[in-house]
């Protein structure tokens, strides 16, 4: 009778140094992935291959439905507008629309895709430094809410609505000193040194753009929600000054984005989900600092959000394989995964959450991850607690939703298939993985190279 | 055929806490570190731990392979085992 | 009644935990068995006699709550605890998040809101005073190198550099300024705060709130021995009400619930008190309270414990403290049982 053999785990020593006697180390582990939304990662792997960018339907519904009831319950009207350079997948965005949302896009590229998708120019905003004139015309005729950035913008703007008699719907980015470090001052009209307020002259002068709004937009990853109140307060005060010199009132203030997510910074020492304020916190800030609005209950302003961040990243997940596993000259171990920094943008400013998909043994060691890239600065993470891995055992890296498929690039390795979880537990192909045709189409080689 | 020896006084506890007598350096090792080790104190060859670990463990000869000389390369590093 | 008690790390930049363990051991009242959390096998609390029933190893802070929740439900199962009072800055965070669920468990804490902590956190201190009419030195936060060189722009050197939860350094020079920032920043990350230095003595309040905006006690201490690391090594409590009245209005605004160790420069030009750091536990002299007559550890387990307790508003001015350094005596068996299972039981 054959007898039954051991559970093996590779054989591990770790030498005690003083000052680092913990035997949970930096990072506990945590249960494996094996599913996420209840399907198996192996089969995700199996259907579709690896590295795999996966997306939860249900998961950014959640996100969209929870952080407006969270608003809503705070201020009367509220509006999100889905910040395209976070995430511009089209069923992303469409995930979005559905759950109306508006879009709100930085470029023209982004303008053409909005539209494509099929959404109203009166639900777009339109912000960014570069608009570039036709953007600008297209955007005007389309009636899309343009945010200028600068005056040479503003005059652009004059120049085009004058040139063709059209009117424009505007709004001007304010940027505002709210305590937070460190200080945006290159987007938009600064509010301290009256800028602001002379771009809004300007605009109410000229009998072809209309203001119906203000926007800011404090920062990206912003931990402190008093610094919302602060800027809300700000616009409040700037709108209670154009009501009382123009008699004017605005009909939208938009509040922008950078909410944290609970991804953690490299910089951090705590983990974000123990630091960062809830969102609930940052809708308080934001509607106490709009209740200064003058304006009465009825006549409140709609308050816009482009949150992109907060409402994607947790629904994204990266599945990767180990490619092989190494010790580095100091003794250190490094294993090697099928994902590099060109798939994992953020990895250069997060520790992801980073979870093996199968049981594994209950000894960890530090480890390196590497990329697959012939490239020194393939890193994904120096330095996280984990168990011995196998080869071809997979990770899932968590929280990748957000600014990873719209930074990625084509680099040394083609981009992998993107998948959607639908609700209903069916699973979409979202984006295909690329092909040599696809990369090269653009690409074309002068008559004189051709020949061999 | 490598082998390597061990020094006698050297005493890996049942916990898989090891305590270096001449250097003052303690290590932990897991369960099939211990036993890996203890085999190369009873001087075995790294051909004949792979032989007696197999037969008892769940795990493919190639795998287990790269295993060990990882190990027994940390274990020469830190100076608890010297090659014959 | 079991208490469990972190910052065990008794060691030349002490922890906390030791200290407070000895003022809740003078408890006549209750029959106190401690419970010791700790992270390094080598923190000295738990080698020391009559302090700890028994030693328990925690997660580090920056393992995430449910890993720290974990373990201390396992921890809870074997010793039923009734109160946890965490003692190290970085944990509170932690701490507070988990005060819910560790109450579902049974066990009590007394610890101030997130809110609360972060209006002392070092980076927003400033703003405090500001709002508060409480002197404070000069501040700028620093989010990179190129923050350093503004450093002459606004400053006199010497400036101190001081990371969020630990470390502070006083530097004269650009050279000094960037390598403490950069030894801060890969221990601590950001943000680093640059502050004025100002010449004077140092004199510290040890003061419980009850957080309903009273405070419940407070001990003032002069420094008379810093080490070069610039921990007090021996002190003096000292009679002077503007102190008092300074920690009052500070545990006040703040609704401060809690231990709280607030630290103050008396300027030698003008003779003021300057507000340099809040701390939101006890400090690890706290065991001069009670040897002055105010025993706030143990008062605060009172409130914990839903007593009626009285402000305690007077203390022995000159009593001392001289801290010292003893070598504790183990052997490898006690210490791989420590290092290989992360925890031990006292026999006493």
């Amino acid at each position: 009778m054959d007898k039954v053999k051991k559970r093996y785990e590779r054989p591990i020593i770790t030498k005690h140094y003083s000052g680092l006697m913990n035997k949970f180390g930096s990072k506990s582990i945590s249960a494996p992935k094996t599913t996420i939304e209840g399907i198996p990662v192996e089969y995700l792997v199996d259907q579709f291959g690896s590295p795999l960018y996966v997306f939860s339907e249900k998961q950014i519904r959640e996100n969209q439905r929870n952080a407006y009831r969270i608003f809503r319950n705070r201020y009367p009207k509220v509006q999100f507008a889905w910040s395209y350079k976070t995430n511009y997948l089209d069923a992303v965005c469409s995930v979005f629309h559905q759950e109306n949302s508006w879009a709100e896009v930085v470029s023209e590229f982004e303008l053409d895709k909005a539209l494509r998708l099929g959404v109203l120019g009166s639900n777009i905003i339109f912000n960014g430094p570069s608009k570039g004139k036709t953007a600008l015309q297209k955007a005007i005729a389309q009636g899309v809410k343009i945010h200028i950035d600068h005056f040479d913008e503003l005059y652009d703007l004059i120049e085009l609505t004058e040139s063709n008699n059209h009117k424009a719907k505007v709004a001007i980015r304010v940027n505002m000193d709210v305590g937070v470090y460190p200080k945006w001052d290159r987007f938009g009209f600064n509010y301290e040194n009256g800028e602001a307020w002379h771009a809004i002259r300007r605009i109410l002068s000229s009998k072809n753009l209309q203001l119906v709004g203000l926007h800011t937009h404090i920062g990206t990853y912003i931990m402190s929600a008093e610094a919302y109140r602060i800027a809300a307060s700000k616009l409040a005060a700037l709108a209670r000054s154009i009501k009382q010199e123009f008699d004017i009132m605005v009909d939208y203030i938009d509040m922008g984005g950078g909410f944290a997510s609970n991804n953690t910074l490299i910089s951090q020492y705590l983990p974000a989900e123990e630091v960062v304020p809830g969102l609930e916190q940052f809708a308080d800030s934001i509607a106490s600092g709009l209740f200064e609005l003058p304006y009465k209950a009825e006549e409140l302003p709609m308050l816009i959000l482009e949150t992109g961040r907060a409402l994607i990243d947790n629904a994204g997940y990266l599945i990767s394989t180990v490619i092989a596993n190494k010790r580095l000259a100091d003794g250190r171990r490094a294993v090697i995964i099928d994902a590099g920094v060109n798939l994992l943008f953020t990895s250069f400013w997060y520790k992801h959450k980073i979870t093996p998909a199968q049981e594994s043994g209950l000894h960890t060691e530090d480890t390196t991850i590497f990329g697959p890239l012939c490239m020194n600065i393939d890193c994904i993470r120096e330095s996280i607690m984990l168990p011995a891995l196998k080869r071809g055992e997979r990770i899932v890296i968590e929280y990748t939703g957000a600014y990873d498929n719209t930074q990625w690039m084509q680099f040394i390795n083609l981009r992998p298939n993107v998948v959607m979880i639908m609700e209903d537990g069916s699973v979409e192909l979202i984006r295909k993985a690329e092909t040599l045709e696809y990369l090269t189409e653009c690409e074309l080689i002068p008559d004189k190279l051709k020949t061999r | 055929m490598s082998k390597y020896s061990v020094p006698e006084t050297l005493a890996v506890s049942d916990s898989g806490f090891l305590f270096l007598p001449n250097t003052g350096e303690t290590f932990t090792l897991n369960l099939v570190g211990k036993e890996i080790l203890n085999l190369l104190q009873d001087g075995l060859s790294e051909e004949e731990i792979v032989k007696h670990m197999l037969d008892r463990y769940d795990i493919d000869e190639r795998s287990l392979e790269k295993d060990l000389s990882d190990f027994i390369m940390q274990l020469r590093k830190y100076s608890i085992i010297k090659e014959e | 009644m079991k208490i469990a008690v972190t910052g065990l790390n008794a060691t030349d930049n002490p922890g906390p935990g030791v200290p407070v363990i000895r003022c809740l051991k003078e408890s006549k009242e209750y029959d106190i068995d401690i419970i010791g959390l700790f992270y390094d096998s080598l923190d000295p609390g738990i080698y020391m006699e009559n302090i700890c029933a028994a030693c328990y190893m925690i997660p580090y802070p920056s393992s995430g709550v449910n890993a720290l929740f974990d373990r201390l439900k396992v921890i809870h199962e074997k010793e039923k605890i009734d109160v946890i009072i965490p003692t190290l800055d970085s944990e509170l965070y932690g701490f507070v998040k988990l005060q819910g669920k560790l109450a579902d468990l049974g066990i009590k804490t007394f610890l101030p809101t997130a809110e609360q902590l972060n209006i002392r956190s070092k980076d927003k201190l400033f703003e405090f005073c500001d709002t508060n009419q409480i002197k404070a030195p000069k501040n700028i936060l620093a989010a990179s190198v190129k923050d350093i060189y503004s450093i002459s722009e606004k400053f006199e050197y010497p400036v101190v550099i001081k990371g969020i939860f630990y470390d502070a350094y006083v530097v004269n020079n650009f050279e000094e300024a960037v390598s403490a920032f950069n030894k801060i920043r890969a221990k601590w990350g950001y943000p680093i705060i640059v502050q004025e230095y100002l010449k004077g003595d140092e004199f510290n309040v040890v003061a419980l709130g009850d957080g309903n905006g009273q405070m419940t006690g407070a001990v003032a201490m002069r420094k008379l021995y810093i080490t070069d690391k610039g921990k007090g090594w021996a002190g003096i409590t000292i009679n002077d009400n503007r102190l008092i009245e300074l920690s009052r209005k500070v545990i006040e605004r703040i609704n401060w619930r809690s231990g709280m160790e607030l630290e103050f420069i008396k300027s030698a030009e003008t003779g003021e008190y300057y507000l340099i750091e809040i701390n939101p536990r006890f400090p690890a002299w706290t065991y001069l309270a009670p040897a002055a007559g105010q025993n706030l550890p143990l008062l605060m387990l009172k409130m914990m414990l839903g007593e009626d307790v009285k402000p305690l508003t007077s203390y022995t001015i000159g009593t001392i403290f001289v801290r010292s350094s003893w070598d504790l005596i183990t052997d490898i068996k006690t210490f791989e049982q420590i290092a290989s299972f992360g925890e031990i039981k006292w026999t006493k």
